[in-house]
Parts: structure tokens; sequence; C-alpha cells
């Protein structure tokens, strides 16, 4: 009977759990790889120069979490999480090993009182999550900080953001439940530090009990991890992998030269044309599809604002610090990155389905930006200054701007006065040239 | 006040003769012809006859960087205004550029280079820091010693640039209380100029971002209000007004402070 309980059952468990684990590797690649081929729908840009500076920002950045730390509360409990996601991996190798070859803690003979130090870290940094994951879960659902709250947020990406939490706190219940019950069993020969202390409340339990409760967390533990592997490629939790890539290939002082806007060389072959007509004209390919001035829809956008878009966390800080949306506009740049998410994984399905010459009638702007949220922007950068993974909300903005401008002439009346007035005088305001020099007559009055 | 009248030679003027300036003063639209940014234009120009810097402007040479209408998506005139700048600048053979207006300065360093020109760029905080380090000019705080005085920072400026520095070391050397306002250097606010919000009004909205601004710095509650954009400038005095709190907080470029501390 023990023989059947525990011995028999675990070759089923092990057949159960390499299958699960191959589906678990086959949807998480089907969905990486339609990722990739999405952003890949953006346009080229190289991003590839000073590989020692992208290294750093990417250590300091995404590894470092050094924006977070601009906001220290939540910086020090996202630490936490991380540090405990991190360290746990180790543990993740050893309990998928185990489920491949069915042996029991795989590592134990091995490290000895080294794999009890290792778990007892382990044990500890869980207890730092718990209560991390429980502060998250009060910041957005008791304290109701007000990033959390806003429009963009209700629906599908307030639930996300629970899920994520809820599932953290069944890891953490898995992982002791798994702990405590095998170390009553091994009459605490693990020497574990957390579950050491928990045996107590496992101490009256039968054998039986204790050996279901151990398959327990161990079970649950891992399909919850497998779960999560499958659910993020969906979630705003990509970031926890492309916080990386993003970092590296973000902007490279980190801080100064925000100030640039990317360059149409397309306009400035046309204008050196205009200016000196002696100029060759410049070689055409025949086949290229005319390209649109600016950005209408994702795949016009540089494919490193689409990278941006799947590693938005959704956080919010970006919005929190804008001018524009403090001040009520409609604006919001967290808005922006999620809608341009939305609309790249939507447009992904139907180039999918419909080959990219299709036109399913729908565009970035308009129907998931509105020009009214495009044009309130100050440029002031407090939102790419602000992001934590290196995203840049700006660079969308400005090039639906581009679009709005060059292709639609959906310009306000002001700016189209003042255009005139750059255009006619060589300035902002409809004032002569010659007025240009005034102030040196009145200074010297 | 000087009675003595200041030169400002034209680039074309020092060319025809043969000479050579240390650095073109780039006047920027607003610095010619908003009538409040022309007397920061003013402090500059005698701060640096004052210090001896010899320097010339473009004139009616110059044009627009195209910086408001870049932002506001019109790559064409941008292009347009920069390639023109840029012919006149290197017919010049100009090499170090000054210039008050963030933007201008912004546009003059970060973007200018793909398009051929290729220049030292320096804003007015950081030159007169400069030539305060040299000593070629010195302060004292003067009527200033002491007053509270809060820097708002330009997002051109600081976000854009990282300068945060230079303006702050000069408001030291006049000896005053610098008081930070709650948002400041990296998370400064915005005075809701930029990107091409000068020129038209606002989004629909419950405030604009002015009189949110101007609410930090009634609750710092300076003396002055010190900023280094004239279109920060007019935010600012505009939002103050509107309190009716310019008499106890007056809003001023550092180039006006310095230039009232020395009598100039
Ligand atoms: S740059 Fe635009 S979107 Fe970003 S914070 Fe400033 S106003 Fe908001
Ligand atoms: S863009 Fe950055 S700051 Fe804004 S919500 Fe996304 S992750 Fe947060």
């Amino acid at each position: 009977m023990e023989l059947l309980l525990i011995d028999m059952p675990r070759l089923v468990q092990q057949v159960i759990f390499n299958s699960i684990l191959l589906v678990t590797a086959l949807l998480f690649s089907i969905k990486a790889k339609e990722i990739y081929r999405n952003i890949k729908m953006g346009k080229a840009e190289d991003r590839s120069d000073q590989p020692q500076q992208r290294l750093k920002n990417m250590t300091l950045l995404a590894l470092g979490q050094k924006k977070m730390f601009r906001n220290m509360i939540p910086a020090v409990f996202h630490l936490c999480i991380y540090v405990a996601f991190l360290v746990t991996q180790i543990e993740l190798i050893e309990i998928i090993l185990d489920g491949m070859t069915g042996i029991h803690r795989i590592f134990w003979p091995m490290l000895g009182g080294f794999y009890t130090f290792i778990i007892s870290f382990i044990e500890l940094l869980s207890v730092f999550a718990l209560v991390a994951t429980i502060v998250f879960l009060s910041r957005r659902n008791l304290l109701k900080v007000p990033r959390f709250q806003m429009d963009e947020m209700s629906g599908w990406p307030k639930l996300d953001g629970n899920i994520i939490l809820y599932v953290e706190l069944f890891l953490v219940f898995c992982i002791f439940t798994m702990n405590t019950a095998d170390m009553v069993l091994h009459n605490g020969e693990y020497g574990f530090l957390v579950s050491g202390m928990l045996m107590p409340l496992f101490s009256g339990f039968s054998e039986g009990t204790l050996h279901f409760l151990e398959r327990f967390g161990w079970w649950g533990h891992i399909v919850a991890v497998f779960a999560f592997l499958i659910y993020i490629p969906f979630s705003k939790h990509l970031h926890i992998v492309l916080a990386f890539p993003n970092a590296y290939f973000g902007a490279l002082d980190g801080g100064a030269n925000k100030g640039e806007m990317a360059n149409m060389p397309r306009i400035t072959e046309e204008i050196k044309l205009m200016m000196d007509p002696s100029l060759p004209m410049p070689e055409e390919d025949p086949n290229a599809a005319p390209a649109r001035f600016g950005a209408k829809d994702v795949e016009d956008l540089s494919w490193k604002s689409l990278l941006d878009a799947y590693t938005c966390t959704e956080c919010g800080r970006c919005t929190d610090a804008c001018p524009a949306n403090q001040t009520g506009k409609l604006l919001s740049p967290r808005k922006i990155m999620m809608a341009t998410r939305d609309r790249l994984e939507e447009k992904g399905r139907e180039v999918a389905k419909n080959g990219p010459e299709h036109d399913d009638g729908k565009a970035l702007i308009h129907d998931y930006i509105s020009a009214e949220e495009v044009k309130a922007c100050t440029t002031c950068n407090a939102c790419v200054e602000e992001c934590p993974v290196s995203i840049n909300p700006v660079n969308i903005i400005l090039e639906l701007r581009r679009y709005l401008i060059l292709e639609e002439a959906n310009s306000p009346e002001e700016w189209n006065l003042m255009f005139g007035n750059v255009e006619t005088n060589g300035a902002v305001w409809k004032l002569p040239a010659s007025d240009r020099m005034k102030w040196i007559d009145e200074m010297n009055e | 006040m000087s009675d003595n009248k200041i030169k400002v030679p034209l680039m074309s003027e020092v060319a025809a003769n043969g000479g050579e300036v240390e650095v073109l003063f780039w006047v920027g639209c607003a610095g010619s012809f908003d009538d409040r940014a022309r007397k920061i234009t003013k402090a500059f120009v005698k701060l640096l006859n004052h210090a001896g810097v010899t320097f010339a402007i473009l004139g009616e040479e110059e044009v627009c960087t195209g910086d408001p209408a870049r932002r506001a998506g019109n790559e064409f005139l941008f292009q347009m205004q920069a390639l023109t700048n840029i012919e006149t600048l290197n017919m010049y053979g100009v090499k170090k550029i000054v210039t008050a207006c963030p933007h201008c300065f912004n546009t003059l360093k970060n973007e200018y280079p793909v398009l051929g020109g290729d220049y030292e760029v320096i804003h007015h905080t950081q030159f007169l820091q400069g030539l305060l380090e040299e000593g070629r000019l010195t302060v004292e705080g003067g009527d200033f010693k002491g007053k509270k005085i809060s820097f708002h920072d330009s997002c051109y400026l600081g976000r854009a640039n990282g300068i945060y520095e230079a303006p702050r070391k000069l408001l030291q050397a006049l000896d005053v209380e610098l008081v930070e306002m709650k948002r400041c250097k990296s998370r400064g606010l915005c005075c809701g100029a930029g990107g091409a919000q000068m020129f038209k009004e606002e989004e629909e909205g419950t405030l604009r971002v002015n009189q949110e601004r101007t609410k930090d710095i009634l609750e710092t509650a300076p003396d002055f209000v010190a900023a280094a954009c004239p279109f920060c400038m007019t935010m600012l005095t505009d939002g103050v007004k509107e309190k009716d709190k310019q008499e106890e907080i007056r809003v001023r470029d550092i180039a006006e402070l310095i230039a009232e501390a020395e009598d100039l």
C-alpha cells in the first residue's frame, strides 16, 4: 500500500510532469515567436553601437533597477520580490530535475550543509517576498495608490496586476507547505530555517497526510510556475524578461540627449534638392512601397518603440509625472504604451491571418490614440525620466504628430499660423526680420 | 547703468573685416521679438560686454531654429530652417555658439549635427558660469544677498541635456538662499510651453500646466523665481500674475539677476 501511494504514482508523476513541461515550453515559445515577429514589424533602427555602454546600462537599469530607487517604498518591496524570484530559480532547477528524473531533492546528497544554507536562504527571501506581495496587494486594492486607479487601468490591466500577486502568494504558500511537510517527514534532517520553525504546525499529521502535503506543495509550486510562464507573455509581467533587452537598446547616455528627435533623411534629401537643384536625384527603389511620413500605425514606428510597448509594466510612474495628465488632459503616457501594445497584438494577428497587405480599416492613430492626446504633449520628457524599464513614450507621440501634420494636415489653427510665420518670416511670430535687432537700439537708448 | 553704447557686431561685418570672435550669440525668436525676453537678451549682452567677451550675432540672417515646427510634427519646415541656418553658420565658419534659449540650445546642439551643422553649443548659464570660473566675471550678491530664490528647471536644459548645476552655481555665487521647489531637477515640472504648446491653447483639462507649476512656486514662496528659458519666463510670469503675487514673487532670468547685481 505504502509502495502504491508513494512509489507507483512517482512514475506516473514523472510522466505527467514531463508532459506538462513540454506543453509549457511549446506554448511559451509559440507566444515568444509571435512577439518577436510583431516587434520586427517595426521600422529598422540601428541600436547596436557602443555595446559596452549598453551592457553597462543594462546592468545598472535592468539588473540593478536603478530607476526604481527614485521611489523608495515600492523600490524596496519590489526588490524583495525581485531577489526572491532570482534566487528561487536555483530551487526551481532542482524541482524540474526532480520532476524529470523522479528523484527526491536531487541536490541534497551532493551538497549537504550547503544545500541547507541555500534552501534556508530561499525560505528567508520568500518570507520577504510574501510581505512585499501583501504590501503591493494593499497598495493596489486598499490604499488605492492613485496611479493604479486611472481610467486605463480598469478591467483587464487591473486584474492582470492582481493575478500575478495572488499567484505569488500561492507560490510562497506551496514552498512552505512542501518544505515543512518534508522536514517533519525527515525529522528535521534538512535543517531548513523557516520551515524548521513551522514544523509544530504539521507535527500531529499522519505520514500519509504529510506525504500528501509535500506532494501538494511540490505540484502546486511547479504547476503555478508553469502557468506563470505561459501567462507572462500575455501580461504586463513580460517586463521581467524584456526589461533587459529594452535597457540594452535604450537611450545611450541614460540621461542626456533625450532632446534629440530622430531625423527623417528622406525629407533632408528633398530639401537639399530644393535648395540646390543641381544635386543628383536620390536613387529610388522602384519596388519599395511608398513610405508614410510619421506613424499612422504600429508598423510605422521604430522596432524599439514596439519593444517598449511589450516591456511596459503599466506601473504609471510616467503618467504620474506627466504635466498634461496632472492638469486633466486626456494624455497619459502609460496609455500610449498600452494602446500601442494592444494594437500591435491585434495587427500581428491580422497580418498572420490575412497577410501584410490586408487593411483591417483600423490604425493606431484615431482608433487607439486620439489626436487630442497626441497634441497635448509638452515633450517635457518627465515620462522618459521616470520609466524604470527604459521606455520612451515621447518617441511614439512625436511620430504620431508627424503623421497628423504631414499626412493629414490635422493641425490646430494656431500651429498653422506659427508654421506660416516661420515659413515667411523665419520667426515664430508675425514680425519682420528687420525687427530682429530692435533690442540693440533699446539697449543703447 | 553704463552710458557707453554697447557695440553688437553682425557676423557678416566680422567676416567682411576678416575678424574673428570668441562666440556667436544666438538670440533666438523669443530673445529678438518677445518684449519680456528682449530684457534677458540685453542683460546677457551687457554681461558679455562687461566680461570682455568678443561676440557677434547673425542679425537678420538668423531664422528660427525650427524647434517648435519640429515638435509640432512639421519636419519639412524644421529641416528648411535647419538647413538654411546651417548654410549660414558654416559659411561664416562658426565654431562656438551661445544662446539663452534652451530650445534653440537643444536643437542646435543635438539636432543640427546629423544635418551637417557641428558646433560647440553652450547655454548662457553654462557660459556665464565658465566666465565666473575663469575669473572674467565677478559676481557679488548686492541686493540679492540672502534673498530666497528658487530655480525653475527648464525641461530642455535639465532632463533633455542634464544641465542642473550651472544655473544653481550662478545663483549661489549671488549669495542667495537657494530654496528648491518640491519638484526640481530631474523631477522638475514643466512650465507648459515646450513641444510647441507655447503656440496654441492647451487641450481641455482642469488646469493649465503653468497654473499647476505656480502652485509649487506659491508653496515655496521665494522672493525670486529664477528661470533660464524665455518660454518658461512667459509661463511662470503669467502664472504668478494670475495669482496676483507678482509683487512678492518676481520671476527673473539668471542673466538678469547677475546683471542687476553688477549694476549693469
Ligand atoms: S513628454 Fe509628454 S507624455 Fe511625457 S510626461 Fe511630458 S507631457 Fe507627458
Ligand atoms: S512606460 Fe514605463 S513608467 Fe510608464 S507605465 Fe510603462 S513601465 Fe511604467
